[in-house]
């Protein structure tokens, strides 16, 4: 296949974010530390670019491009576009966050753009090899930044696990991947749609080993019960602005992943691996929700509750239907806007040595500083899924996909945990408007951090009233 | 009809928008937002009376309607609209936010601001769940009223605040969510989310049955029927003097709106397969929890288990109608009981607001709730006692106040259906006598014996504004219903019509 350069404008958004990468790691090397605006300041700008450019190739039909390595298509658009957006105030909570630390390097920001570029082939992968090298540049970033506070053993020790783990997850994946070309001779996603409509494939033992492999490779990856044994510890060893982002926007990428190769290449298979998604979502919302009452770290406590919201963005993924599709990606989106304000309030609550992790530390945050806890309060409830929060819509959006297919007792069983679930969320609003404060010293953020924050909180409400306004964005 | 103001939505975004407005204004300036709190809830008193004076009593159609796209891939609307069962209670929700606006004015000094501002969020909620002809969009404002509550007793509640607000939280969650699990049952079924498209889906029997299963954990939490009833005397004992009326009057008035406008028109045959338990634990909450109510020290708790066995009675007068049906003159019967049910919702509703209220009152003043705390309240607080009596006397359903023509329209109705049901309905009338009035007779009557009552000074002349206003409202529809039930009878009319169909 003959390689186009008029293609490569279809992957500017890619291009963009890496051509920013590699500057920020270039100046850096050229800035003393009381410079690092600059390369911050690229960080945001690129971000911005990059959407920009984001939008100005969406639209149209779906292209692909690198030899059938690469799709640009209205699902990768709009993820691509989230993604992107969501960064942004991710690195403003992370800047505010390393600066209380005094470990304010550029590390960050360019391991940080790099886990992004990972996540936007991710979402762009056409096929198993762009997934792959997507998924290791994502997780390679990450694993570095586990131990990015060099003498944290917490630290150290979360990495050594995430990346022990991560790297048996990969392996898993890689070892299915390999079933599913032997088994189809085919290794992008629409040659092996076609070879699974032309027929015996399917029927295939080694196939049908290797989907299961990718599906618990995907499963390692979101943090699904029962592989979700890694997520409590790295969340809680990794420093507050690294579980930002380990947090948050890895699960956009992910959703991505698995409906390219579960509702893409294997769209037949549906009845296959529906079942196993059931059973990872209803052991995601158990497992997540009844361990997370029992979390008196808020970082450990929202890993679990990430499990459960796992468990919930596989509904939409398991309904198999477009609207389905569409409410999970909507979940996945929103789910990363409330995480990373939850972790953005515990960075502004941080003190200069003072990390803020345990609950009791929230405890009278509305006399100290109300904002904060307003906004803390609309993401909780956010994720408890009480209307009038945009978190509402997410769940209402995957309940109305496992409905439309007859699972309707799927759904009951996800309410009721959503209920168990509730209790944890409306625990650290108790913490934050009931009880009295345990030290009055002043709440010191940023300003822009403050603003970023304030914006975060608002858009629970204003997304919740007029979800249209978000997802009339999300296509698919 | 189609008035040119889109009233509904000013009523239910005025208070909401002014509550938001209060809660700008901030705590350090109390008296610019109580002002402000006032007016925003007197506007919109006044501003929702056209929703009676302009109602067209002759037909059960909705009225006022307004109708938006809000989610259309979901066929989602944003749709609004009244008839004669909602109107009455949205106007008892903006006549009774004025009179806890004005009784939390002095009592409430910890951040009068966020106060005043909850409880006007809280009215344009509430407004939004009687008016939204939207399934999604009454979820939404249904649980929306959980946020608010929940603060109002946790911040500003008594010692065990956050005990009883988490309890209250949870309960109504778990009662909502399996409700919004039908509804999008329904949307599979109907292809809307319209209430109204709801009503005339045809469903299978055991479809019905589940649906009204799901509707009946929602409802009865909210109203609540015995036995997940626990909520509400921890909720009200702690609740802040606000929180219980708003709580009493008009949150459980929600589950019964709830049962006319789904359980019954939607699953009418379920309704019917499932009279006879909805009859039986509505008898058990009048009776029982009558007793419950005799035995009790706390006036507060008192109230609220009187709460509950009053709102058996409505949910008694709703579900008899399916007993009646089988009987001749069952039209007639079947419109008594659940007109009774409806009167009964908005006369507990002055009342009950009025008895909090009543026992807010001795609260401000002595920081107790025990009713063996008082004594001789008469001897030393006379316009107090009077209001005080008269409330418990139309809390004990004496003729002539509001709460005789609810309860006796009901026990009619029971008579057609069974006599048994009549004699344990008519109970409550000694019952609940003997609970108030024994209640009465120890705080207010007998001698001084306590020095504290003593120093107790009488109302004052806000206090007596509010009390005044009520005990108006309580004998005006005592002695002359006739207008209340005008408006609701096309509408219930309609609805017994329609129930009287079988869907299967």
């Amino acid at each position: 296949m003959e390689f186009d350069n008029s293609q490569l404008i279809t992957m500017l958004p890619e291009i963009v974010v890496m051509t920013g990468a590699l500057l920020v790691m270039l100046i850096d090397l050229m800035m003393r530390d009381s410079d690092r605006m600059w390369p911050y300041a690229l960080t945001l700008g690129t971000l911005l670019a990059a959407f920009a450019a984001t939008v100005f190739v969406s639209g149209g039909d779906s292209e692909v491009i690198l030899g059938g390595n690469y799709v640009r298509d209205a699902m990768g658009d709009s993820l691509k576009g989230a993604l992107l957006l969501i960064a942004i105030p991710l690195f403003i909570y992370g800047r505010e966050g390393l600066l209380k630390m005094d470990e304010w390097r550029s590390e960050y920001l360019t391991l940080g753009m790099f886990s992004i570029l990972g996540m936007m082939i991710m979402i762009s992968a056409n096929g198993f090899i762009s997934l792959y090298l997507g998924l290791e540049l994502l997780t390679l970033c990450l694993y570095a930044l586990v131990a990015y506070v060099r003498d944290s053993s917490k630290g150290a020790e979360a990495a050594m696990k995430y990346f022990v783990l991560g790297a048996l997850a990969s392996g898993l994946l890689l070892y299915g991947i390999s079933m599913i070309y032997g088994a189809t001779g085919k290794i992008d996603f629409p040659g092996i749609l076609q070879q699974l409509s032309a027929g015996s494939a399917a029927d295939n033992t080694v196939f049908v080993f290797g989907l299961v492999f990718v599906v618990i490779g995907i499963a390692f990856k979101f943090g699904a019960v029962p592989f979700h044994m890694w997520m409590p510890d790295v969340y809680q060893g990794s420093s507050t602005p690294v579980t930002l982002l380990i947090g948050s926007l890895p699960k956009i990428a992910a959703v991505a992943i698995a409906l390219r190769v579960l509702g893409g290449a294997m769209e037949n298979l549906h009845q296959e691996w529906y079942m196993m998604l059931v059973i990872l979502a209803i052991l995601s919302m158990a497992v997540g929700n009844i361990v997370a009452i029992a979390q008196q770290n808020i970082k450990r406590m929202l890993a679990y509750s990430t499990i459960s919201h796992v468990g919930f963005i596989f509904l939409g993924i398991l309904a198999g239907t477009e609207a389905g599709y569409r409410a999970a990606m909507f979940y996945a989106v929103v789910y990363a806007l409330m995480a990373v304000g939850a972790f953005g309030i515990l960075i502004a609550l941080d003190r200069k040595g003072v990390v803020v992790d345990q609950l009791h530390q929230l405890k009278g945050l509305n006399d100290r500083h109300p904002w904060l806890a307003i906004t803390m309060l609309l993401i909780m409830f956010s994720m408890a899924g009480v209307p009038p929060t945009v978190g509402f819509w997410a769940k209402l959006f995957v309940l109305e996909a496992v409905v439309s297919i007859d699972l309707w007792w799927l759904a009951v069983i996800a309410v009721f945990f959503s209920i168990i679930g509730a209790f944890y969320y409306i625990r650290v609003v108790k913490f934050m408007y009931f009880d009295k404060p345990l030290d009055d010293e002043p709440v010191i953020v940023g300003g822009a951090a403050q603003t970023m924050l304030a914006v975060n909180g608002m858009a629970m409400l204003l997304f919740g009233l007029f979800p249209v306004l978000l997802f009339g964005l999300i296509k698919l | 009809m189609s008035a040119d103001l889109p009233i509904l939505s000013i009523v239910v975004w005025l208070p909401i928008i002014g509550g938001l407005l209060v809660l700008g204004s901030g705590d350090k300036a109390p008296n610019v937002s109580r002002w402000l709190a006032l007016m925003v809830a007197v506007a919109t008193f006044l501003l929702s009376i056209p929703l009676w004076s302009g109602f067209d009593s002759g037909t059960a159609a909705m009225q006022f309607v307004e109708k938006a796209a809000w989610i259309p891939a979901y066929n989602i609307n944003y749709h609004l609209g009244v008839d004669g069962i909602s109107m009455p209670l949205i106007l008892l929700t903006t006549f009774v936010t004025i009179l806890v606006v004005i009784a939390g004015w002095e009592v409430i000094q910890y951040k009068p601001a966020s106060y005043m501002a909850s409880f006007l969020i809280m009215e344009g909620v509430m407004v939004g769940v009687f008016a939204a002809l939207d399934s999604m969009l009454f979820y939404v404002f249904w649980e929306a009223m959980l946020l608010p509550m929940f603060l109002i007793i946790g911040v500003w509640g008594g010692p065990n605040r956050v005990y009883a607000t988490i309890k209250f939280f949870l309960y109504t969650f778990l009662g909502s969510v399996f409700m919004l699990v039908a509804l999008i049952y329904l949307y599979f079924k109907s292809g809307s989310m319209g209430i109204l498209d709801y009503h005339v889906l045809k469903l299978g029997i055991n479809e019905q049955l589940l649906i009204f299963a799901a509707f009946f954990v929602a409802f009865a939490v909210k109203v609540p029927m015995f036995p997940v009833h626990t909520w509400l005397p921890d909720a009200h004992v702690e609740a802040p003097t606000g929180g219980s009326v708003i709580l009493a009057a008009i949150m459980l008035k929600i589950g019964g709106y709830g049962f006319l406008r789904f359980s019954m028109p939607i699953t009418p045959d379920a309704s019917h397969q499932l009279d006879l338990f909805v009859i039986t634990i509505s008898l058990i909450a009048v009776v029982y929890i009558g007793y419950v109510a005799l035995v009790q020290s706390d006036m507060k708790k008192l109230i609220a288990y009187s709460s509950i066995s009053h709102m058996g009675f409505v949910t008694l007068g709703f579900f008899i109608v399916f007993m009646i049906a089988s009987n001749e003159h069952a039209e007639s019967g079947a419109i008594l009981g659940i007109e009774g049910g409806m009167v009964q919702m908005v006369s507990h509703g002055f009342i009950s607001a009025a008895m909090f209220l009543c026992v807010g009152v001795l609260y401000d003043r002595l920081h107790s709730r025990e009713i063996s705390d008082y004594g001789g309240v008469v001897n030393v607080m006379p316009w107090f006692a009077a209001f005080m009596v008269f409330f418990a006397m139309s809390n004990a359903g004496l003729p002539g106040t509001s709460g005789f023509v609810g309860e006796f329209m009901v026990i009619i109705a029971s008579f057609r259906a069974n006599f048994w049901f009549a004699f344990l309905a008519a109970i409550t009338l000694i019952i609940g006598a003997a609970y108030t009035l024994w209640m009465v007779k120890r705080v207010v009557f007998g001698d001084v014996v306590k020095e504290s009552v003593a120093d107790l000074d009488d109302i004052n002349r806000r206090e007596a504004l509010v009390l005044g206003s009520l005990a108006v409202m309580v004998l005006l529809l005592g002695v002359w219903p006739a207008p209340l039930i005008e408006v609701m009878d096309a509408s219930i009319k309609n609805l017994v019509e329609h129930i009287a169909v079988t869907k299967l």
